[in-house]
């Protein structure tokens, strides 16, 4: 996974709430294996139309075509547990996506993937939103280690992360390598609930 | 001492390490499907193996073709899906994991064939590829789904880091009344908490409504906890489990090692006097059928109810939120939602295509005939042919319903079943989300008696007068 540490670019605000994995990565796409073609694939049925020509939309315009970092509204990422929304985002270039609340699930993949998933207050994402909307291609700063985000004119906002997704994203951490160093315990453990829960293995 | 909660003694037998409050979890069961070929592709670039095969179940369902089984896999027209298919038996067999696949008389959806299957048992910790696996928490289990990385690390080690969730309990006291289902109760449970009331929670549903359904009923209910934002819904175990877990192929055989199973799983109900983080009663009996007319699952109503009308939604957040949907939808501010004209009408996916749903729209079908095309598409092998035996195929077909072989079809729309742009569909699935049925199809989530009633009216209807007369 790529560490995450910080990041200063240009944000694009995403008014509507409730934005599920359905319109980041609709379903079809995914069969797509991991790939650049999930560039095109993000937010795919707003942005194209059936004959491949592009819609009205913030993602297809410059500056907002080379955004990384995303400033959205309240419950980003509902619905399907399908990482290839995570996939999209990643392959668009969107490294951070900032939010009032995440679905939990949506949360987690993005987590693993290298993007960091930021929760500050509904009044705070509305306000970068506003200054984004004023001023296209105004540029927003994010510090994984001091935990802060700093919005266009300069206003710095703590947010809160558990230090154990933060060392993660940090240092670009693999689950599997964290979990290899209890490879006792869990052997340990299997064992005795093995034991315990014998008509769980018989069939 | 305060008692425990069901949830928190399944969480507790399951904690291997805690990380400063990252806890690493021990994985009793995890289902897949066609579309677990990233977790796959990630596994392989990781040159690992899957750790304990016999605790992997995999089906084909995503992706399999619901009008006809000829030619078995190589019969998929479209090598796009063919491949999907392919991919997972290719998967499965190299790594040794059990596969329910498209020539398996017993194949279906992932949240259907594991229960019926006797796979899906209380106490467990179940970590599926897919967000409605919150289903199997119906048998007093513990089961949320997951992404990708996250199933990739499930294989690889049985073992999934999680934090701990927070706790809601949902109490409906009373009793579901005449034509009102599980469907409709979650449905006006989602209508009240929000799309994002369960985030961050498990859910436990308790109060007579809810003990009073089937097991059937009680997959129904926990299926769509994932629409209220929580990865997991549960339902305590008790006579009416036990009752459906005796002789399943995996459930504990009978006598010595059943009498251990009941005993452990008798432990698990909450106790009296634990302590949830929320609490949010209904009246079960006040619940009456419901239909979505919006773009989420929150947005929904009584049938005898109206759409929004604009006009009224002070906030202009809401407002506009409201208008966006309507617009989606092509509905009208303020309409009645019973004067809705639907172009078809699907019965299935794993929320609504087990044969108690199934029974429940044959019975609504023998009144009369279907005026828009209507599909059935059952949920397994193993309901098609329990259906077939009790005749409600002949139901079906005799009132011009298309009757069709097990998978997920027109729910997630990727094996080729699909509305059309602007098509309007009456749906027994979990998501009205925008295109979720088809780039541009409009969805409208209900019950399976009241998708029966919506085809032989050709519009959405209350199914209790259909019944009463």
């Amino acid at each position: 996974m790529q560490p995450f540490t910080n990041l200063t670019g240009i944000a694009v605000p995403i008014d509507e709430p409730n934005i599920d994995t359905n319109q980041l990565c609709p379903t079809r796409f995914n069969k797509v294996p991991r790939g650049p073609r999930h560039r095109d694939i993000l937010f795919h049925d707003r942005r194209f139309n059936t004959d491949g020509s592009e819609k009205e939309h913030l993602l297809n315009v410059e500056p907002f075509k080379r955004a990384q970092i995303i400033v959205a509204n309240r419950n980003w990422g509902g619905g399907s547990s399908r990482e290839s929304a995570v996939y999209a985002l990643y392959e668009f270039g969107i490294r951070c996506v900032i939010a009032p609340s995440f679905a939990d699930i949506h949360s987690n993949n993005c987590a693993k993937n290298g993007l960091l998933p930021v929760v500050l207050p509904d009044a705070v994402c509305a306000a970068i939103r506003k200054q984004l909307n004023e001023n296209p291609g105004a540029t927003v700063s994010v510090d994984l280690a001091a935990q802060t985000v700093t919005d266009t004119q300069g206003k710095s906002y703590r947010f809160e992360i558990h230090p154990v997704r933060k060392k993660c994203l940090l240092e670009g951490l693999d689950d599997i390598a964290r979990t290899a160093q209890y490879g006792d315990r869990f052997e340990a453990f299997e064992a005795a609930y093995k034991k315990e829960r014998s008509w769980l293995y018989t069939s | 001492m305060a008692g425990k909660t069901m949830f928190e003694k399944i969480w507790d037998h399951h904690v291997i390490v805690d990380e400063e409050g990252e806890l690493l979890l021990y994985v009793d069961r995890a289902y897949i499907h066609e579309g677990s070929s990233h977790a796959f592709a990630a596994l392989d670039a990781r040159n690992r193996t899957v750790a304990r095969p016999r605790q992997v179940f995999a089906h084909a369902d995503h992706y399999v073709p619901t009008a006809t089984r000829k030619g078995g896999v190589e019969g998929i027209a479209i090598p796009e899906i063919r491949n999907m298919v392919k991919l997972l038996q290719a998967n499965t067999a190299r790594h040794g994991v059990t596969l329910f696949g498209i020539d398996d008389p017993r194949q279906g959806i992932l949240h259907i064939v594991p229960p019926e299957q006797g796979i899906t048992q209380p106490g467990l910790l179940i970590v599926g590829a897919d967000s409605h696996t919150s289903t199997h928490g119906a048998f007093g289990s513990l089961a949320f789904g997951a992404g990708a990385s996250e199933v990739m690390h499930v294989m690889a080690t049985q073992q999934l880091w999680q934090r701990k969730p927070a706790t809601l309990r949902i109490m409906v006291s009373g009793k579901l009344g005449f034509g009102v289902s599980a469907k409709d109760l979650i449905l006006a449970i989602i209508a009240k908490i929000g799309v994002f009331g369960g985030a961050g929670h498990v859910l436990e549903y308790a109060g007579t409504a809810v003990t009073g359904l089937t097991m059937e009923g009680r997959m129904t209910l926990c299926n769509m906890s994932i629409e209220a934002g929580a990865r997991a819904g549960m339902v305590a175990p008790d006579d009416t489990t036990y009752a459906y877990m005796e002789g399943r192929p995996y459930a504990p055989k009978k006598g010595a090692e059943w009498a251990r199973a009941l005993e452990s799983w008798k432990s698990l109900p909450t106790d009296a006097g634990a302590a949830f983080d929320k609490e949010v009663s209904l009246d079960g009996g006040a619940v009456a059928p419901m239909v979505t007319w919006g773009t989420n699952p929150e947005q929904g109503a009584a049938v005898t109810g109206k759409v929004p009308d604009v006009r009224d939604i002070r906030d202009d957040n809401k407002r506009a939120e409201t208008e966006a949907a309507l617009d989606y939808m092509g509905l009208q501010s303020g309409m009645s939602l019973q004067d809705i004209k639907v172009d078809r009408v699907f019965i299935g996916s794993c929320t609504n295509a087990r044969i108690e749903d199934l029974r429940a729209a044959a019975e609504v079908a023998r009144l009369g005939k279907a005026v828009v095309p209507a599909w059935i598409v059952p949920g397994s092998g193993t309901v098609k042919a329990q259906a077939e035996k009790e005749g409600l195929d002949r139901i079906f077909i005799t009132a011009g319903f298309e009757w069709r072989e097990p998978g997920c079809s027109l729910c997630t729309a990727i094996n080729g079943d699909q509305l059309k742009p602007g098509e309007r569909c009456a749906s027994t699935s979990n998501r009205n989300f925008r295109g979720r049925q088809g780039t541009g199809g409009r969805t409208h989530l209900l019950s399976p008696a009241m998708a029966a009633a919506a085809a032989l009216k050709g519009r959405l209807t209350d199914v209790r007068e259909l019944l009463k007369s």
